[in-house]
C-alpha cells in the first residue's frame, strides 16, 4: 500500500501528522497548568521555547527548500543583515525589517538572474 | 443578568481574535500556506490530501517534514517518529503560552483542544496580544484568532492549490523566506522578559551548530541547550544585578 491509496493517506496523516504533533501539544498544556506565570521553572521554558524556535528560524535560512536552495548563502546571510540594520535603526518595527530584508533578496535573487 | 454580560463580552473577545486574520502576521503565514501550495502540487499529493492536514497538523514544519516523509516513500512509523521529533517544540511553546491565557477556573479539556491551534504563528501572535486583553478573555481572544487562521488557511490551501503550478523563482523564494524573517522580527519586537532576547540570539547560532553535530536531533538539543544557557545566564546577570542595587 502507498500513501496515494484513499484511505491509507488520510490514516496516515492523521498518524503521521495530527498525532505525532497533538501529543505535545497535549503534554504542553498539562505541564503549563503547574506552571505559575511568574516563576523561575516559566522562564525556562520560555527560554526554551524561544531557542527552539531561533533553531528553526536558522535552519530555515542557512538550508532552505525549493528555488532558495540554489541561492548563494552570502545573499540570504546580507538580507537579513540589511533588515536587522533597518530593524534596529528605525525604530524597531517588525515590518520594516521585513520589507527591507525580503526587498534585498529580492534585488539579489534578480541581480544573480533568477 | 451578570452571566449574560460576560457572555457577551466573550463573544465580543472571541470576534477581536478573529480580527486577527487581518494582521500583518496572519497575512504573512497565509502567503507561507500559498508556499506549501506549490510544494505539495509538485509532490503530487491531492488537493483534499492537502487541506486535510492543514487542518489536522497545522504546524506548518511539521507538515513540510510529513511531506517529504510521504514522498521519499517513509514507512509510517519513520514518519510518525521524524514529525514527533520535529514538534517537539510544540510542547515548551504550549507551556509558556498557558500561564498566559488560563484562569484558575479554565477547564483543562478546553485548553487541550485550543491547544491545537498553537503553531509558531499563532503562538508569537498570541504571546504578544495576550497582554492587552483582560486576563479571564484571553482564552475566547486566543480561540477567535486560533480557529479562524486555521480554517482561512484551510479554504486558502483548497482554492490556492489549483493556481500555484508555476510561480516566478523570485516570488516563490521570497516568499519562503517571509516565514524566518517573520518570525525573529516580531519574537524580538514582542519579547517581554529579558531571556526571550538572550535565547533568541543563542537558538540562532546553536541551531546550525547542533545541526552540524547530530542532525537527528539537533532543534531539541538546540532548545533545551540553548534555552538552558540562555536562561542561566539571564539568571545569573539578574542576581548580580539584584546584590549589585
Amino acid at each position: 500500500m502507498t500513501w496515494q491509496d484513499g484511505w491509507w493517506a488520510y490514516a496516515f496523516i492523521a498518524i503521521a501528522g495530527w498525532l505525532a504533533t497533538d501529543i505535545w501539544r497535549w503534554l504542553g498544556v498539562i505541564a503549563g497548568n503547574r506552571l505559575r506565570d511568574d516563576s523561575e521553572a516559566l522562564n525556562w521554558v520560555r527560554a526554551v521555547a524561544t531557542a527552539l524556535v531561533a533553531a528553526v528560524i536558522a535552519k530555515l535560512v542557512l538550508y532552505p527548500t525549493g528555488v532558495l536552495e540554489q541561492s548563494p548563502l552570502w545573499l540570504r546571510l546580507g538580507a537579513v543583515a540589511i533588515g536587522a540594520s533597518a530593524f534596529f535603526l528605525l525604530g524597531r518595527k517588525p515590518a520594516i525589517g521585513i520589507a527591507t530584508t525580503i526587498a534585498a533578496l529580492a534585488a539579489g535573487l534578480w541581480w544573480l538572474g533568477f | 443578568m451578570k452571566s449574560d454580560e460576560n457572555d457577551q463580552s466573550s463573544v465580543v473577545w472571541f470576534l477581536t481574535g478573529m480580527r486577527g486574520l487581518f494582521s500583518l502576521p496572519a497575512f504573512i503565514l497565509m502567503l507561507s500556506f500559498v508556499g506549501f501550495c506549490s510544494l505539495t502540487a509538485q509532490a503530487g499529493i491531492p488537493p483534499e490530501q492537502v487541506v486535510f492536514m492543514t487542518g489536522m497538523v497545522w504546524a506548518l514544519p511539521a507538515k513540510v517534514i510529513l511531506v517529504s516523509s510521504m514522498m521519499s516513500g517513509a514507512s509510517l512509523a519513520a514518519a510518525f517518529l521524524a514529525v514527533s521529533l520535529s514538534s517537539v517544540r510544540l510542547m515548551p511553546m504550549v507551556a509558556a503560552l498557558i500561564p498566559e491565557l488560563r484562569t484558575s477556573k479554565t477547564p483543562t479539556w478546553l485548553l487541550l483542544f485550543l491547544s491545537h491551534f498553537v503553531a509558531i504563528t499563532a503562538w508569537v501572535f498570541a504571546m504578544e496580544k495576550v497582554q492587552a486583553v483582560p486576563r479571564d478573555r484571553r482564552v475566547a481572544f486566543f480561540a477567535g484568532f486560533g480557529i479562524t487562521l486555521v480554517v482561512a488557511n484551510m479554504v486558502l490551501v483548497g482554492v490556492v492549490y489549483h493556481f500555484v503550478a508555476d510561480f516566478p523563482p523570485i516570488v516563490a523564494g521570497c516568499l519562503f523566506f517571509l516565514t524566518p524573517i517573520y518570525f525573529l522580527a516580531s519574537i524580538w519586537h514582542s519579547a517581554r522578559h529579558p531571556v526571550v532576547h538572550i535565547a533568541l540570539l543563542i537558538g540562532l547560532v546553536a541551531g546550525p551548530l547542533f545541526y552540524w553535530l547530530m542532525p537527528e536531533f539537533d532543534i531539541l538539543l538546540a532548545g533545551v541547550g540553548g534555552g538552558t544557557l540562555a536562561w542561566a545566564l539571564e539568571r545569573f546577570w539578574r542576581r548580580r544585578r539584584e546584590i549589585g542595587a
